[in-house]
C-alpha cells in the first residue's frame, strides 16, 4: 500500500517536470533558430567603411537620450522606401548600429526618424529646439528639456562606462579610456587635445555644443550625440562599393 | 518560532547590507534603490517575527482548506495598480494631446512617464493579477494549499518590491531603454531571483496535488512562468558600468540586440499577456458558466500550437529594417500562423457557453468574459494582419500600432482581469454576492464604449499618419512636412484621451463595487433582466408586441 | 552547410516532419481512447466544492 503511494507519487512528480522540460524544449526552439545565426552569419552585418565607437562626450549624449526616453518617440531606423529615404536619408545599415549598446531603433515615430540628423540643424537650432521645441515648430507635441543646460555633465569617472562598452565589444583601447575625461572636455569647449581626439574618434566635432563656454553641461553632450548621428558612413563612397561589386 | 527568528533576523541582516551598499553608491539614485531595499528588508523583518498586524494570517487563514490570505491582498493590489496604470496612461494621453502638460520638469516628461505606463499596467496590474490567480487556481485545481507558504509570501512581496523599484526607476531617469524591460541590472537580478522562487512555489504545489491530472490551466500559468523566465534572463544580459552603480550596457548591439529585444518583446505579450490570461480563462470562465470548458481536447492542442509559434513572432516588429530578410520572413510567416491557435483558443472559451447562451444576457460577469474573448480573437486577427509585410510598411512606427495594442490590453486583458476580480470578491470574503450586479453591467458598457473610442481614434489616427507621410504631389515631391502630420494627430489624441477617460471611470466603479462588497454591503438593486425566458430551448420566449 | 542548403531542408523536409508531428500531436489528444480522461480533467474543477466537503 505504502509502496505503491510513493511510486504514484514519483509519477506525479514526474508529470510536472516532463511538463516543465516540454514546455521549455518547445519555447525555446524559435529563439534558437531565428536569433543564434545572426551571431555566426557573416552577411547579417555587411561592412562599411566609417563606423566607428562613439566619443565619451557623445556616449554620454546616447546615455541621456536614453534616460530621458527618447526612442519612445523617436526612430533611429530608415526603411528603404522611397518616401523615408527622401524625408530622412539613406535607408540604415545594419553596421551603423554595429556599436550600439543597447540598439535605438525605436518602434515609433510621434517624432521624425533620427538616425540621420545630425548636421542637417545647427547647433543653436537643436539647443533652442530642445529647451523650447514648439518656439521651433509649433505643431511640435515634444517636451520642453530645459533642465539639460542647467546641469553639469557628470564627467568624473566615464572611462568606467567606456570600459564596460569595451568589455561587451566595443573597441575602446586602455588609452581611450584612460582619456575619457579629457577627450569629454576638449570636445565639449573645442579647447586642449583635439588632434589626440580626432585621432581616437576620426571625424569627431570639438566646439562648444550648448552655446555656454563655461559650463560642459548634459545639452553639450546630448547635442554632441545628435549632431553625430548618421554621419559616419559616406554614402557617396558606399554606392560606388556596391556598385564595383 | 526558531525559524521566525532566523528569518526575521536575516532580513535585518539583507537590509544593513543594503545601507552599506547604498553608503559606497556611486550614483545618487543607486544609493536611493538601496534604500527602498533596506526597507524592504525591516519591513520584512518585522512581517517575519510577526510584529505587523495587517500581514498577519487570521485564525480563518489558518484553518481554511486553502491559503488564501495573500489572495486577497493580491485582489486589492490589482485594482490598485490598474487604477494607477490608467490613470497614468491619461495623463500621458493628455501629454501628446497638449505638450504644456509635460510643465518642463524632467520628472513629468512624457518620455518618463510612457515607460511608467506600459510596466504599470502590464507588470503591477497584469503581473499581479497572474500571481494572484495562479496562487488561487493552482490551490483548488489541485486541491492542495500553497507548497513552502513562506516563500510564496516572498514571491508576492518581492514582486510588489520589484514593482517599486521599477516605478521609481523611470521616473528618477533610470532605464535601460528596452521596450518593456527598462528596469536597470539590479532590478532585473531581483525580478530573476523572485521568478525563480515563484517557479519553485508553483511546482512544489503542483506536486504535492490529490488530484491525479495537471489540469490545463496550470499548463499555461507553467508556460508563462518558465517563458518569462528565459525571456527576462537572455533579454537582459548586460554588462555594469560598476557594482554600485545604475548604469548597465548590453551585452549585445545593433541588430542582435533588437531582435534579442523583440524576441523578447513579442513574446512578454505572448507569454505574459497571453498564455497567463488563457490561464484565467481556462479555470474562470468555465467555473463562472458552470460548466466545463468545450473541448479539452481542443485546450491541448491550443497549449502546444500556441507555445511552439508564439515565439517566432518576434521579428515582425523588425520589418524592412537591417535585420536580415530571412529572419523577417520567419517571423511573418508564424505570426500568420499564430492566428489558428489563437482562434482556437478563443472559440474553446467562447462555445464553453454553448447551451447556456443566456447567461451572456443575465450574468454581467459572463458577458464580460465574452467581451473580452471576442477582443482576444479581434487583435489575433489584427496582429497577424499587421505582420504581414505589406500592411507593416504602412502600419509600422504609427499609432495604429498602439491602437492594436491597446484593444487588446483594455479588450482582452482588462476585461478577463476585471472579471476574474468579480468571481473572486464575494468568494474570498465570504459575501453571498456582488455589492451590485447592475454596476458590473456599468462598467462593462463603459469600458467597451471606451475601447471602441480609443482603437477607433487610434485606427484612423495610424492610418492617416502613414498615409500621409508617403503622400506624394503631383510634382513629385512629398506633399507633407513631419510636423504637419503631427498637426493632424491632434483631434485623434484628444478623442483617445476621452476614451481613455471612459474606460478609466468604468475601472472606478468597479473599484467601489469590490470596496463595498469587501465591507459587506448588498446594494438593494432589481434583478437584471425579468424577460421571460425558456431555459428548456435556451431562448427567450417570444413577447407579445407593444401596442 | 551553407545558408541555401539550410533553407531548402527548412522548405521541405523539414517542413514536412514538422507537419506529420503536428498532425501527429492532434491525432494522438483527439484519439477515441483518451474521451474518458478529458472528460474528467474538463469536469474536475467544477467538482471540488462537494469534494471538499467530503474531504472534510
Amino acid at each position: 500500500m505504502r509502496q505503491s503511494i510513493v511510486n504514484k507519487h514519483k509519477k506525479l512528480e514526474k508529470n510536472v517536470t516532463l511538463l516543465a522540460a516540454a514546455s521549455l524544449v518547445t519555447v525555446a526552439i524559435g529563439g534558437l533558430v531565428e536569433i543564434a545565426p545572426l551571431f555566426w552569419i557573416d552577411s547579417t552585418i555587411e561592412r562599411v567603411e566609417g563606423v566607428r565607437p562613439l566619443a565619451p562626450l557623445e556616449q554620454a549624449g546616447r546615455d541621456i537620450y536614453i534616460r530621458e526616453g527618447c526612442y519612445t518617440c523617436h526612430s533611429q531606423m530608415i526603411r528603404p522606401f522611397r518616401d523615408e529615404v527622401e524625408r530622412y536619408g539613406h535607408y540604415s545599415l545594419a553596421a551603423e548600429s554595429m556599436y550600439d549598446h543597447p540598439f535605438q531603433w525605436g518602434s515609433k515615430r510621434t517624432g521624425p526618424d533620427l538616425a540621420r540628423v545630425g548636421g542637417r540643424y545647427s547647433d543653436e537650432w537643436h539647443v533652442q529646439h530642445l529647451e523650447d521645441p514648439q518656439s521651433v515648430v509649433p505643431e511640435s507635441v515634444m517636451p520642453q528639456y530645459r533642465f539639460l543646460k542647467d546641469r553639469d555633465l557628470r564627467i568624473d569617472g566615464f572611462g568606467d562606462n567606456l570600459a564596460a562598452l569595451a568589455a561587451v565589444g566595443v573597441p575602446y583601447d586602455d588609452e581611450a579610456i584612460a582619456a575619457a575625461e579629457d577627450d569629454m572636455r576638449v570636445q565639449a569647449t573645442g579647447e586642449g587635445d583635439v588632434t589626440g581626439l580626432e585621432s581616437r574618434y576620426p571625424g569627431a566635432e570639438a566646439r562648444d555644443y550648448d552655446g555656454n563656454p563655461k559650463r560642459v553641461s548634459e545639452m553639450d553632450a546630448l547635442v554632441a550625440y545628435l549632431q553625430q548621428l548618421g554621419t559616419q558612413v559616406d554614402f557617396s563612397k558606399v554606392e560606388a562599393q556596391e556598385l564595383a561589386q | 518560532m526558531d525559524t521566525a527568528f532566523t528569518r526575521s533576523f536575516g532580513w535585518l541582516v539583507a537590509a544593513i547590507a543594503a545601507i552599506l551598499v547604498a553608503l559606497f553608491a556611486r550614483d545618487g539614485l543607486f544609493g536611493f534603490h538601496m534604500m527602498v531595499f533596506a526597507a524592504a528588508g525591516i519591513v520584512a523583518a518585522l512581517a517575519s517575527a510577526n510584529q505587523i498586524g495587517l500581514l498577519r494570517p487570521s485564525a480563518r487563514d489558518l484553518e481554511s482548506r486553502y491559503d488564501d490570505q495573500l489572495i486577497r491582498i493580491g485582489v486589492i493590489l490589482t485594482s490598485f495598480w490598474g487604477v494607477v496604470g490608467f490613470l497614468v496612461g491619461i495623463v500621458i494621453a493628455a501629454q501628446l494631446a497638449w505638450p504644456v502638460l509635460n510643465l518642463g520638469i524632467e520628472y513629468t516628461t512624457f518620455g518618463r512617464l510612457r515607460p511608467l505606463h506600459t510596466s504599470a499596467v502590464i507588470f503591477a496590474f497584469g503581473g499581479t493579477a497572474l500571481i494572484t490567480t495562479s496562487f488561487y487556481v493552482v490551490q483548488r485545481t489541485c486541491r492542495a494549499r500553497l507548497a513552502l507558504p513562506g516563500l510564496a509570501r516572498f514571491v508576492f512581496w518581492g514582486y510588489q518590491l520589484f514593482i517599486v523599484l521599477a516605478a521609481t526607476g523611470y521616473v528618477l531617469g533610470i532605464t535601460q531603454s528596452k521596450e518593456y524591460a527598462e528596469p536597470e541590472w539590479y532590478v532585473d537580478l531581483w525580478l530573476t531571483i523572485v521568478w525563480v522562487a515563484y517557479l519553485v512555489v508553483f511546482v512544489a504545489t503542483i506536486i504535492k496535488r490529490k488530484e491525479p491530472h495537471i489540469y490545463v490551466a496550470n499548463w499555461f500559468y507553467l508556460a508563462f512562468i518558465l517563458t518569462v523566465a528565459m525571456l527576462h534572463v537572455v533579454n537582459n544580459l548586460a554588462m555594469p558600468v560598476s557594482l554600485v552603480g545604475t548604469r548597465s550596457y548590453s551585452l549585445f548591439a545593433g541588430v542582435q540586440d533588437a531582435l534579442t529585444q523583440w524576441w523578447y518583446g513579442h513574446n512578454a505579450v505572448g507569454f505574459f499577456l497571453t498564455a497567463g490570461f488563457l490561464a484565467m480563462m481556462y479555470y474562470f470562465v468555465p467555473k463562472q458558466a458552470e460548466r466545463p470548458v468545450y473541448s479539452y481536447r481542443l485546450s491541448i492542442v491550443h497549449f502546444w500550437s500556441l507555445i511552439f509559434l508564439y515565439i517566432w513572432a518576434g521579428p515582425h516588429h523588425l520589418h524592412y529594417t537591417a535585420l536580415p530578410d530571412w529572419a523577417q520572413t520567419l517571423g511573418m510567416v508564424f505570426s500568420v500562423m499564430l492566428w489558428m491557435p489563437s482562434w482556437g483558443g478563443m472559440i474553446n472559451g467562447l462555445m464553453t457557453l454553448n447551451g447556456a447562451w443566456d447567461k451572456v444576457r443575465t450574468d454581467p460577469i459572463i458577458r464580460m468574459m465574452v467581451a473580452a474573448l471576442a477582443f482576444y480573437g479581434m487583435s489575433t486577427f489584427e496582429g497577424p494582419m499587421l505582420s504581414i509585410k505589406a500592411v507593416n510598411s504602412l502600419s509600422h512606427y504609427t499609432d495604429w500600432t498602439i491602437g492594436h495594442v491597446h484593444s487588446g490590453a483594455l479588450g482582452w486583458n482588462g476585461l478577463i482581469t476585471f472579471s476574474c476580480l468579480y468571481f473572486l470578491v464575494p468568494r474570498l470574503w465570504g459575501r453571498t454576492r456582488l455589492y451590485s450586479l447592475r454596476m458590473v453591467n456599468w462598467h462593462f458598457w463603459l469600458a467597451i464604449l471606451g475601447i471602441a473610442i480609443y482603437a477607433a481614434s487610434m485606427w484612423v489616427a495610424g492610418i492617416t499618419q502613414g498615409l500621409m507621410w508617403r503622400e506624394y504631389g503631383d510634382d513629385g515631391f512629398l506633399v507633407y512636412a513631419f510636423a504637419d502630420v503631427v498637426a493632424a494627430m491632434n483631434p485623434y489624441y484628444v478623442m483617445r484621451l476621452a476614451g481613455g477617460l471612459i474606460y478609466f471611470s468604468g475601472a472606478l466603479v468597479m473599484v467601489f463595487n469590490i470596496w463595498m462588497t469587501i465591507k459587506g454591503r448588498l446594494r438593494d438593486e432589481a434583478p437584471m433582466t425579468d424577460a421571460p425566458y425558456d431555459a428548456a430551448a435556451d431562448r427567450p420566449l417570444p413577447q407579445p408586441a407593444k401596442a | 552547410m551553407s545558408y541555401e542548403t539550410l533553407r531548402h531542408f527548412a522548405d521541405s523536409w523539414f517542413l514536412l516532419a514538422m507537419l506529420l508531428l503536428y498532425l501527429g500531436f492532434v491525432g494522438w489528444a483527439f484519439r477515441p481512447g483518451s474521451k474518458h480522461a478529458n472528460r474528467r480533467a474538463a469536469t474536475s474543477i467544477l467538482t471540488e466544492e462537494q469534494k471538499d466537503q467530503a474531504d472534510g
